[in-house]
């Protein structure tokens, strides 16, 4: 215990900054891919049926696929598209897993009990099977993913939620608010609101990489996206037909993209998390 | 003006033993009462039913003859042992003072609050600190009787008399009622003008 | 080796300071400790008394090396006049120091009460001395099996006692173990510790309660503000302010219920003042401009007390 100091003083730059620096690169790296693709001209992903399966090189960053198309370009915009989908489905879950978690702890009893059920049938069953379900139901198609995503996520918020405002609850603090006349809707705003949205946040967050990986998934599996949209689900089922004589670039480049990107909405979720909890804030 | 308990009596569930059983107490205006007990014998639970906290399984409290209002503010307010349990330890402490009202500054003086630890949050005070915070909150103009469940127990003694030297100043000036629970005889005797033992009230025990 | 006299605790000017977030990015070093200096022998109780926010609790964590990692500490603690590293305190935790915790919620809620006793030795040995250790402190063979949960108030007490005592550390360190209780079972507590401490251990016992170290303790140390204001025999803190030294310590007496009742006024500083000067001088009857200058811990009639004009 004696000897700490020297080692502390060695890092040049404290845990929070590291940490701060770290959230900022991730996230400046995941909107940047995500603008791009969405502003990008569909000339930069056009057929060249001349340079058709040109391995990754100079002109061809990461190749070309059976059409001529630029892989790099398509990998780009098709991410973006995974993003758009993924993001939306995540708030619109986490707006229900709030206002489910919210309304489940604070009207108690049969409703309390009815929102656990529907809790525990949707972790009960197969994430994937479910969404194709509903995918599948909803004609497929960029509304059926994203109503499948959207529909399927809320459950693990909705428990942490649920879980904090009845813990905070039987607080002191919250129970003197009470007898001190404090109104339902005020002591929800005052004490409740700031303890429940850093967890919101965090849970937000960290639902991103489930819910791009699970859309890629099903677009992959065909009950997703319709095969001319070029979404990474896509692109990865298309390359499967290549693989076989050795077009490796085709698979390859389009699942890295995917994967760094769900690793990276992961390293932000993580690192908010330790940034916002009080117990690790002061490391 | 005057905090009755009729025939209280508390479980925590159907079959359980009660852990208050026929509680009658009667505390006049102004008047300062001292309920002492060995641990376990439910002072703090009837401190949560005469403060509106805690629904009694049986009997009533009366505030001047009625039923304590269950909405709005409650004329019998509690303050409580543990002050940093009492605090949303994400609010400065400027909000957390005027929970139930604002505070003039000669109310702040007559508490002790620094003015600069208006800017600070929980975490940054000490208990004694934080204590003087809860009982300037629990002071609102509409507070007509105290009850003081160990507050300063956690505290050491210098704190704990300066505690209760403004607290006295202030219930006394204001003609308030206090009902303070303690361990300590010693200090029960020095604060107030008479001394209830909880164990020969409550036929639980 | 060490010779009769060497104490079983020895604290050499203990510093500790945090690392903490001040503003958004900007880191600050707080010290709340500053030039600790206590020492605990064979057989004795050294009460450390002190209003919450003197580093009373820290104390106990750097001995025991359970400080959060944001902690960095100077100075010196020796067990048995052995430096204490990191790899000691490991060593040595649960078997040669022991701590009370405050309540059965520093207990493992899964784990019967009887297991729970016998992990602090372990093996069979552990068990057999486990099982005469509730029997000395008149529990049950059946109270073994119970939970944490099912423990009445006063068993509870007595187990975590037995808990704590069971591989016969020599030293103990209690940490505010008795509030909330009433005086009877306060009381019950406090004869377990002089128990202990006539079996031969070295009891560290801290509480913000001056009363009941007066009933146990043998010598007295108050802490303010991260450093020692007085060492002093219990003897003299009942004997009233005029056998005490500092005047912190007399402002204590005068503060019980029994007594005056009369606090001082104003509040213990904050972390980060000046290391040298006085820290209680802006409170002090008997403040001079030699207080801010430096202030030593020094003998004075069998104590310590760290103040100039104390005689």
């Amino acid at each position: 215990m004696f000897e700490r100091k020297g080692t502390r003083a060695r890092f040049a730059l404290n845990t929070r900054t590291r940490v701060t620096v770290l959230i900022a690169v991730a996230a400046i790296y995941l909107l940047g891919v995500f603008v791009w693709g969405l502003f990008m001209s569909p000339d930069a992903y056009a057929v060249h049926y001349a340079d058709k399966f040109t391995p990754p090189g100079g002109k061809y960053l990461f190749g070309a696929d059976f059409m001529g198309r630029n892989m790099f370009f398509r990998c780009v915009k098709g991410l973006s598209v995974s993003l758009v989908i993924g993001v939306i489905a995540s708030l619109v879950s986490s707006v229900i897993g709030l206002v489910f978690g919210v309304a489940s702890a604070t009207a108690g009893g049969r409703f309390d009990k009815f929102i656990l059920l529907c809790v525990d049938c949707c972790m009960g069953l197969p994430h994937l099977v479910l969404l194709i379900l509903i995918s599948y139901m909803l004609g497929r198609g960029a509304r059926g993913v994203l109503l499948g995503v959207a529909l399927t996520h809320w459950p693990e918020l909705t428990r942490l939620v649920r879980a904090e405002v009845l813990q905070l609850r039987t607080t002191h603090y919250v129970q003197a608010a009470y007898r001190m006349g404090k109104s339902r809707f005020r002591v929800a705003w005052d004490h409740m609101l700031p303890h429940v949205l850093p967890v919101y946040i965090v849970g937000l967050v960290l639902l991103f990489p489930h819910a791009v990986m699970h859309e890629a998934s099903i677009t992959f599996l065909g009950f997703g996206l319709p095969a001319e949209t070029p979404a990474i689900g896509v692109i990865l089922a298309e390359s499967m037909r290549h693989i076989a004589t050795g077009k490796w670039w085709l698979a390859l480049f389009p699942g890295l993209m995917l994967i760094i990107a769900v690793i990276l909405f992961d390293v932000i979720g993580e690192n908010l998390k330790r940034l916002l909890n009080p117990d690790s804030g002061n490391e | 003006m005057r905090l009755e308990a009729k025939q209280l009596s508390f479980r925590y569930a159907k079959g359980e033993p009660p852990i208050l059983e026929d509680v009658d107490l009667r505390v006049g205006a102004g008047e300062r009462v001292a309920l002492v007990g060995p641990s376990g014998c439910g002072k703090s639970t009837l401190a949560r039913i005469l403060s509106g906290y805690l629904e009694p399984s049986a009997g009533k409290v009366l505030w001047n003859g009625n039923i304590l209002p269950k909405k709005g503010f409650c004329p019998v307010q509690l303050i409580g042992q543990h002050p940093e349990l009492s605090v949303n330890p994400r609010h400065r402490m400027s909000k957390i003072l005027c929970e139930a009202y604002t505070p003039d500054a000669d109310m702040i003086a007559a508490m002790g609050i620094e003015s600069a630890w208006l800017s600070r949050r929980p975490g940054e005070l000490s208990g004694g600190e934080l204590q003087r915070f809860c009982i300037a909150r629990a002071l609102a103009p509409q507070t007509k009787f105290l009850v003081c469940d160990e507050i300063s127990t956690m505290l050491d003694v210098i704190t704990q008399a300066q505690i209760w030297e403004l607290l006295l100043r202030a219930t006394e000036r204001r003609g308030l009622g206090l009902l303070v629970i303690t361990h300590n005889r010693a200090l029960a005797g020095r604060v107030c003008e008479r001394v209830v033992s909880l164990p020969e009230i409550n036929c639980a025990l | 080796m060490t010779s009769k006299d060497t104490p079983v605790l020895a604290v050499r000017e203990l510093q500790i300071s945090f690392s903490m977030y001040r503003k958004g990015l900007r880191k600050e070093s707080l010290r709340v400790i500053r030039s600790l200096s206590l020492d605990v022998r064979k057989g004795e109780i050294v009460a450390v008394v002190g209003s919450s926010g003197a580093g009373k609790s820290l104390l106990a964590h750097a001995v025991l090396g359970i400080l959060p990692s944001n902690a960095v500490t100077e100075g010196e603690i020796l067990y048995k006049g052995e430096t204490l590293t990191p790899a000691l305190q490991r060593k040595y935790r649960g078997t040669e120091i022991a701590l009370i915790p405050q309540s059965v919620d520093y207990l493992d809620p899964l784990m019967r009460v009887g297991k729970q006793a016998a992990c602090a030795g372990g093996g069979p040995e552990a068990q057999r001395a486990a099982r005469a250790a509730f029997a000395r402190y008149g529990l049950e063979p059946r109270v073994e099996r119970l939970f944490p949960f099912q423990l009445s108030g006063g068993m509870a007490r007595r187990v975590l006692i037995v808990t704590a005592v069971v591989a016969r550390p020599a030293l103990i360190i209690a940490d505010e173990p008795t509030p909330g209780l009433g005086a009877e079972a306060a009381t019950e507590t406090l004869r377990h510790f002089r128990q202990l401490a006539d079996g031969g251990a070295a009891v560290l016992l801290i509480t913000h309660d001056i009363d009941l170290a007066l009933h146990v303790a043998d010598r007295i140390a108050v802490f303010y503000a991260g450093t020692t204001a007085e060492i002093a025999p219990a003897e003299d803190f009942k004997r009233g302010r005029d056998a005490l030294r500092h005047p912190y310590s007399k402002a204590f007496l005068d503060a019980l219920p029994q007594n005056a009742f009369k606090p001082i006024a104003g509040a213990q500083p904050y972390a980060g003042r000046p290391p040298q000067a006085c820290l209680f001088a802006d409170r002090c009857p008997e403040r001079t401009n030699a207080c801010a200058g430096a202030v030593a811990m020094r003998a004075l009639r069998g104590g310590e007390v760290r103040c100039i004009h104390a005689t």
